[in-house]
């Protein structure tokens, strides 16, 4: 009769087992009790790999990531020369009046940003945000993506180390802060596990910028957004993964509405091989407002992963779930939405909606979206379509002299503009226009013209 | 006789007073052949032996049997739905009315207790089925009664007859089609059936026939404490057609009762099936005591190109419902449909929707489902659309919209859609809300009732999914919503 030992993580994952080990603690108590938390719970949880059961990875197996044994700890001199804020300003959106600030490989930069650490309601470094009493540590840090439920989210909190914490007072408005994600080719493969962390108060406005990006070299970005958004304020919130070909990202973003506030989000995917944007909204006030934009982009052998949550907690909210899709080459596609509205959550307005256009034979979309309602007084609807450009369309085009390259060109522009053209920020929109018109596949798609065959 | 009908009677007053509407809600009072509660490869090996079945049959049986008790092998825990764990150990795997066992060959042998049992269900079989035009194969508790109409089918060369019958007299086109659609290792329960089915409707319409008459299935749970697993199989050959009817009762019980069906179509080139559901299961009492858990598992395959098969179903009674009709749509310019009703009242929770998977070239599937939740009621639509790479041209439309009456119940949409060909063009649509304020207050003011405002509602509501049932059925449904909606509002 022989005992089986119980598994522990530590088999799976000797890497993280060993970069935890070797993590220098944090002078900060509360950081290395949120460490110690977030590692007990990764030693639980492990990484959502299993392929059965496992509804949330369903179409999107997150093996090839535990696979890889990334590299922690200080930046090993790979060679690479020091990135200057030129490379984050060619590789992300920059505006000089935003408060841009730069995190570089999973530190931040001050030498790069164009704020330092102690910009009014800004404080980069988790430590320092605790430190600056920015009432996030114990509201919002660790507790809006609690990392007792996700492998991803604790397996970041075991590293929780450098971030950004952002805190607007009430009432007041603060601008746009531009926040890169600046992964370099140096030791790799490199996994960084950065954190954002937003408290708006009451009645108060600010607009993040998320940009993540990297060279095309196999490295693993794990980040972990947290914003409360207090009583009738207003959080714009846009969120850019433009990794690197061969980069690995995982996304885990939650949001906490209080009685009438707004947030919007704009979620563009163009790069990474493998990427996940989970993405969650509580409605926890009456009278919450809620729009969730995204747009993606693949090619290639790429696989994005939306998997988006709204809960409608609380009476008259409203939620806008839109997210469209341009599948080329090989890629996948993966879009997972849930809207549940609870039981006290009455005269709830919530509508879902997912496009794709599918642009190659090989291309595959897996579009889940589902609506759990337990209220009665509600007005709920989803939608989703899958197909190609419509042959009438083409036709007509056509038949106003246009060659098929550029009307192939102008009708996939067109389903993307429907997304880019709700970013309200209006450079930042021109940036994304830009980028897209640049990135659409061009004339080599077939399209099927003349009937199917 | 008259002593015994009387008691029927009024045991059924006895139930009304209880608590329920259920009117069918009447056991009959008929001598059963049960084997003891418990499943073993001996029960297995009984069940064989009772039907007289050959050894392939048995050796299917013991398969699927040595698949189901595999230690991994556990009940889905996928579904939307909540219930105590079912004690597999606890129940009859076989029950046969004990007259039946000599075979009924006309129904004059038939039990005329029986006979009245269905009279009361509404289908009676001798005067009414005639005029209908319907023929009907009874099966209660798992065996088949009697099958009328036989001779105008023959005539066409339609073979309908009891599952039994068909492995005794047609072993061939069971050997060839048993399990073609739903593999002994499917799912869970799909597989106990294919151990312990007892008793089920078999079709086979020849290349080019067209079904003269529909063809119709009666089931209903008798005994207590006992599980039906009836398996139905119709295969529709080349350019035939068929339409088939099934309806679902049983008595009240206190305690639940376990119903794991499967149904098998196969669709051959041109051919279509069309297969009509009302379900009214036992739902259980007010307070969710009691009520049958519907596992069932059906689906058809359009193996032939420009074939069809049409699930239509409403289901408005179980406890639990978990039931997904699904079509393979095989064969090029194949077509597949499911159109639904699905309601939920009280404590009653149903996890239902459809499969399309898309393989053949130019297919096409309509999905239109709609659901009712009332009282504690929750129901879930759960579909996937599925276009594999070889479905070039294929084409998907699917509604599903949820009523709500009522602040205590819930409706759920999860759909699920895989698209892996860019030529395919698929649309899902739905919506949830709850009865029009505004059309209630239309109809009440003008001297509609509030109860009568809200069944013309709903009845609007699913008239779409209605028009697709066969007349008679269509009257039945409209009906059948209505009493299991009643004293839900007002």
């Amino acid at each position: 009769m022989t005992t089986i030992a119980p598994r522990s993580v530590a088999d799976d994952f000797p890497n993280y087992v060993e970069a935890y080990a070797a993590q220098v603690g944090s002078a900060v108590p509360a950081i290395q009790q949120l460490r110690e938390r977030g590692w007990e719970a990764f030693n639980r949880l492990g990484l959502p790999t299993a392929r059965r059961g496992n509804e949330p990875w369903k179409y999107t197996n997150a093996g090839p990531i535990a696979r890889v044994s990334f590299a922690h700890g200080d930046h090993a001199s790979g060679g690479e020369a020091e990135p200057t804020q030129a490379d984050a300003r060619a590789a992300a959106p920059w505006q000089s009046d935003w408060r841009n600030l730069v995190i570089v490989d999973g530190a931040f930069a001050p030498s790069l940003s164009t704020v330092n650490g102690d910009s009014p309601g800004i404080a980069a470094g988790l430590a320092d945000a605790l430190l600056a009493n920015l009432e996030l540590g114990s509201t919002v840090l660790g507790s809006l993506a609690p990392p007792d439920e996700d492998g991803f989210a604790a397996l970041n909190t075991a590293f929780a180390g450098d971030g950004v914490g952002v805190s607007v007072p009430p009432g007041a408005d603060a601008g746009v802060i531009n926040v890169v994600y600046l992964t370099t080719g140096r030791g790799q493969p490199r996994a960084t596990h950065p954190r954002l962390v937003i408290s708006a108060a009451p009645n108060s406005r600010v607009t993040v910028i998320e940009t993540f990006v990297g060279p095309d070299v196999r490295y693993l970005t794990n980040a972990v957004m947290e914003t409360s958004v207090g009583e009738g304020a207003r959080v714009e919130h846009y969120r850019l993964l433009l990794e690197g070909q061969e980069a690995y990202h995982v996304g885990v973003s939650r949001v906490l509405q209080q009685k009438d506030s707004a947030f919007s989000s704009v979620a563009i995917a163009h790069g990474a091989e493998l990427g996940r944007n989970d993405f969650g909204v509580t409605l926890a006030g009456t009278g919450a407002e809620c729009t969730l934009n995204g747009l993606y982009l693949t090619n290639g052998t790429q696989h994005i992963d939306n998997y988006i949550n709204i809960d409608h907690a609380e009476p008259y909210g409203t939620s806008r779930l839109f997210y469209k899709g341009i599948l080329d080459g090989h890629s996948r596609a993966v879009f997972g939405g849930n809207v549940t509205v609870r039981k006290h959550a009455q005269k709830t307005d919530a509508q879902q909606t997912d496009k794709n256009l599918l642009l190659s034979e090989e291309a595959e979309v897996d579009s889940k979206p589902s609506l759990l309602i337990y209220a009665d007084d509600v007005k709920c609807g989803h939608g989703a379509t899958a197909g190609h450009i419509d042959e009438d369309t083409v036709f007509y085009m056509r038949s106003r002299g246009l060659d098929l390259a550029t009307t192939s060109r102008i009708l996939i522009h067109a389903f993307a503009s429907e997304i880019i053209d709700t970013v309200a920020l209006e450079p930042l929109r021109e940036y994304l226009d830009e980028r897209f018109r640049n990135a659409i596949p061009s004339a080599s798609i077939a399209l099927p013209i003349g009937g199917r065959s | 006789m008259t002593s015994q009908a009387q008691r029927v009677i009024s045991r059924d007053t006895t139930s009304e007073e209880l608590d329920s509407d259920y009117q069918w809600g009447f056991t009959i009072d008929i001598d059963q052949e049960a084997i003891p509660k418990g499943l073993s490869e001996d029960v297995v090996r009984l069940i064989s032996a009772k039907k007289n079945e050959p050894q392939w049959m048995l050796d299917w049986r013991l398969k699927s049997y040595r698949f189901w008790s595999r230690q991994t092998y556990t009940e889905p825990k996928w579904a939307n739905v909540e219930y105590p764990p079912i004690d597999f150990q606890d129940m009859h795997y076989y029950a046969a009315p004990k007259s039946a066992a000599d075979g009924p060959q006309s129904l004059d042998e038939v039990d005329p207790e029986v006979l009245e049992a269905f009279g009361k269900l509404g289908i009676p079989l001798e005067e009414q089925a005639r005029l209908a035009g319907v023929a009907v194969d009874a099966v209660l508790d798992s065996v088949s009664v009697a099958t009328t109409y036989q001779e105008q089918l023959e005539k066409a060369g339609v073979i309908f007859c009891s599952m039994s019958e068909a492995i005794q007299n047609h072993p061939d086109l069971v050997q060839k089609y048993l399990g073609s659609v739903v593999p002994f290792a499917d799912n869970f329960y799909a597989t106990l059936n294919s151990a312990v089915f007892s008793d089920g409707s078999f079709a086979y319409i020849p290349p080019g026939v067209r079904c003269p008459i529909e063809l119709m299935t009666y089931f209903r749970i008798n005994q207590a404490d006992s599980g039906q697993f009836e398996r139905t199989l119709i295969v529709a050959d080349e350019g035939a057609y068929v339409s088939y009817l099934e309806g679902c009762t049983a008595p009240m019980r206190k305690t639940s009762q376990l119903h794991a069906a499967v149904v098998e179509l196969v669709a051959m080139e041109g051919a279509e099936i069309k297969y009509s559901t009302l379900q009214n299961w036992y739902p259980g009492d007010r307070n969710g005591e009691g009520g049958v858990y519907n596992f069932v598992t059906k689906r058809g395959k359009c193996a032939g190109a420009d074939s069809k098969i049409s699930w239509t179903q409403v289901e408005t009674g179980s406890a639990i419902t978990w039931k997904y009709p699904s079509v393979i749509l095989q064969g090029d310019n194949s077509v597949g449909e499911f159109y639904s009703v699905a309601l939920v009242n009280n404590w009653q929770q149903a996890d239902t929707g459809t499969k399309m998977i898309h393989m053949g070239k130019n297919t096409r599937s309509t999905i239109v489902a709609k659901g009712i939740s009332a009282g504690q009621g929750q129901q879930t639509y759960r579909g996937l659309v599925k276009i594999n790479p070889s479905a070039k041209g294929a084409r998907n439309f699917t509604q599903c919209d949820s009523l709500l009456v009522g602040d205590q119940c819930g409706a759920h949409t999860v759909p699920y859609i895989e698209v892996k060909n860019p030529t395919a063009q698929m649309e899902h649509e739905a919506t949830t809300s709850k009865v029009s304020d505004d059309q209630l207050f239309y109809l009440q003011q003008r001297g509609i009732g509030v109860e009568d405002a809200h069944f013309m509602i709903i009845n609007g509501f699913c008239r779409g999914i209605f028009q697709e049932l066969p007349f008679e059925f269509a009257m039945e449904a409209s009906q059948l919503l209505k009493v299991s909606l009643e004293g839900t509002v007002g």
